[in-house]
């Protein structure tokens, strides 16, 4: 079982026609993913080895019934994509560009939230159900069909832990890359309610840095809402304030967003957290392993 | 980025929100010279990115232009919380009646703009959110409609905002909205905001920061930042695009994505060390990249050993030890380097680098070892 994206996924893919577009979308297809479009605004009727290439979302959607999209678009030009895959009536929106705006984004999370589509990230890896379909840009090596579910604001430390988890013999059943920056279309809390509905989850991990309070809130959902257990993972005990830490969302404003104080909030609501990637892991085993 | 009160008050000026007139200085000379421009009495202000300025003596009024001489001259230099002033701003005093704040700000757990009104201003506005919350009108506002007049009018009453001084203050809330707005900015702070002696309503602060990721559609104020930026290793980061952040510690590190970097400054601290920086080489970590983050990593004097953690994902590791390789090639580095591959391509790298590395490189199996052989070998070198 798995959450977001598996066997029914019918895949579009908007900036296709790029670099990184069309490399990702024929790694994601080799998976296994059925991509049954790409969109790219003058190039309709053209093909990326077999898979159409269409002006419009709408026009994708309308040909084909692609019913998740993937946001492969520059920056200065994904927030229009991200409003079009909306406007288009797509389910699942999964934006991977990094660099969007916050402005922008502060009108997509409203207009988002009026309705009942769901978007993932911006500037994230995807997201990965094992063995059944992969959307984004997660090396697939690294994933093995399981049990654990993996929320994560970070994309390497996402597969480091996901391989230190294989290396124990478990394996994950859809692992989220949320995405890094300040603003994103789901929150941990989202996601935690979606494995904690999935039958084929027995157990979440959570990895969260510094900045925000998304880990703050996802504590006190957890013990209230959650039966599944949750370990947790921060990075950033170093960061100092002020300075951003790569991702855009990565800084602590003032004295709020700090590494220890998302460690401290979740250990008050019953949430054991590692201090490193290796112990998140052995923690993981020792619950369920 | 974040921007200096000199840099703020222009951009007020531009919005039309009223600031006392003002120039900068970086010199005793020029300072002297714009209190006798602005005429009457000045204050001089040290231009530095840290609160307290006033108490460490960086802020100073100015009765005569050969005053503003002299303690511009005692302000130049002066080091503010490890900040060392370059520059003053100097403008005109201002007659205060009372002190407001005002404040637009990018809320990140609601996701949409906030503004604050308080009667309460001139002091610490987290210590008035603490101590008399019902002193501070708060009003989140639909980015999609946009902040209204009568949003304005409902912070004016709610924070209690003396009757002369309301419509000033309703016109500094639209201009600071707007200019919220026009900017891109994530937060424009004004405390204190003044109600002047003659019925005015005045800008005597101005804390701006700007969104990064929103630069590309402001060119003016992209060329800002070489000067918010005065580490020497944060600013060749900044030409060459090399996402860095310099710590204090001695023990530099290098990975590819922020996650994986973040992780390895706090193991390195658990390792009993001190991290030198923040250095995210990004995905893919080739020859040219490997040697460009090298090269801002080996400019700090203070780094005396290095920790290099890659996971493989798209990245290989075998090209990456080729990249570190021909990095270490042009640049001859000869401080002891920690390497710890992982991932795609994970054996093949391990080999090349034993197979060809020089000796001051080393190789170790997990993240939690190469922390603490880079911990130890900074403390041998020191």
């Amino acid at each position: 079982m798995s959450i977001l994206v598996n066997k029914d996924t019918k895949l579009v893919v908007q900036g296709i026609t790029g670099r990184e577009g069309q490399f990702h979308t024929l790694r994601n297809k080799a998976y296994g993913t059925n991509v049954v479009a790409g969109v790219t605004p003058g190039k309709a009727g053209q093909d990326v080895e077999g898979i159409p290439v269409f002006n419009t979302v709408r026009d994708a959607v309308e040909a084909t019934g692609a019913n998740t999209s993937m946001i492969f678009v520059p920056p200065r030009f994904a927030t229009d994509a991200i409003f079009e895959s909306l406007d288009a009536g797509i389910d699942l929106t999964i934006a991977i560009t990094e660099g969007i705006p916050a402005h922008d984004m502060m009108r997509v999370y409203t207009h988002l939230k009026r309705g009942n589509q769901t978007l993932i990230g911006p500037n994230c890896p995807g997201i990965i159900s094992p063995g059944e379909a992969t959307v984004g840009i997660m090396p697939t090596d690294v994933f093995t069909p399981g049990r654990v579910g993996i929320i994560s604001r970070s994309g390497t430390l996402t597969y480091q832990i996901s391989k230190e988890i294989g290396d124990l013999g478990i394996g994950q059943s859809s692992v989220v890359g949320i995405g890094g920056d300040a603003i994103v279309g789901s929150s941990f809390i989202d996601i935690l309610q979606r494995f904690e509905d999935d039958p084929g989850t027995d157990l979440v991990v959570m990895v969260g840095e510094i900045g925000g309070d998304d880990e703050e809130r996802a504590g006190v959902f957890i013990s209230e809402n959650m039966k599944t257990p949750v370990v947790g993972y921060i990075a950033g005990f170093q960061a100092p304030p002020g300075k951003q830490m790569g991702h855009a969302g990565a800084i602590i404003t003032g004295s709020s967003g700090t590494a220890q104080g998302k460690k401290d909030a979740l250990e008050a609501m019953g949430v054991e957290v590692g201090t490193n990637p290796t112990e998140v892991a052995e923690m993981v085993k020792k619950r369920i392993g | 980025m974040d921007l200096f009160e000199y840099q703020g008050k222009q951009l007020f000026a531009r919005a039309g929100l009223a600031v006392p007139s003002g120039e900068v200085a970086d010199t005793p000379e020029q300072a002297k010279a714009a209190a006798e421009a602005i005429g009457g009495t000045v204050v001089v202000k040290a231009q530095v990115q840290v609160g307290g300025r006033g108490k460490a003596g960086g802020i100073k009024l100015a009765k005569t232009p050969d005053e503003a001489y002299a303690e511009a001259k005692n302000i130049l230099g002066m080091d503010i919380k490890g900040h060392t002033v370059k520059r003053v701003w100097v403008e005109a005093a201002s007659d205060i009646k009372k002190e407001y704040y005002a404040s637009v700000t990018f809320d990140r757990s609601a996701k949409m703009p906030l503004v604050m009104l308080s009667a309460m201003g001139g002091m610490d506005i987290e210590g008035v959110a603490k101590e008399h919350p019902d002193a501070l009108a708060r009003l989140h506002v639909d980015p999609l409609i946009g902040f209204q007049q009568h949003d304005a009018r409902w912070l004016i009453y709610h924070a209690g905002i003396d009757e002369p001084a309301q419509k000033g203050v309703l016109d500094a809330l639209m201009k600071s909205y707007e200019a919220f707005i026009d900017l891109e900015a994530t937060l424009i702070e004004i405390n204190p905001l003044i109600w002047t002696e003659d019925d005015r309503v005045v800008a005597l602060d101005a804390k701006v920061s700007i969104d990064n990721n929103a630069l590309f559609r402001h060119p003016d104020l992209a060329e800002l930042q070489e000067s918010v930026t005065d580490d020497p290793q944060e600013r060749m980061a900044q030409e060459r695009g090399v996402t860095y952040v310099k710590l204090d510690g001695d023990v530099g590190i290098m990975g590819n994505g922020a996650g994986i970097v973040m992780s390895s400054l706090d193991v390195v601290a658990l390792a009993g060390g001190k991290p030198a920086n923040f250095l995210d080489a990004g995905g893919g970590s080739n020859a040219e990249a490997v040697t460009t983050a090298l090269e801002v990593l080996l400019s700090d004097p203070k780094v005396k050993s290095l920790m290099i953690n890659i996971f493989g994902g798209i990245t290989r590791c075998d090209q990456v030890a080729e990249g570190l390789l021909a990095a270490l090639d042009k640049l001859g580095a000869t401080l002891p380097i920690v390497v710890r591959l992982d991932g795609t391509a994970a054996p093949e790298g391990r080999a090349i680098l034993a197979e060809r590395a020089p000796d001051n490189v080393v190789i170790e199996p997990t993240m939690l070892a190469a922390a603490t052989r880079a911990v130890e070998l900074a403390k041998e070198a020191s």
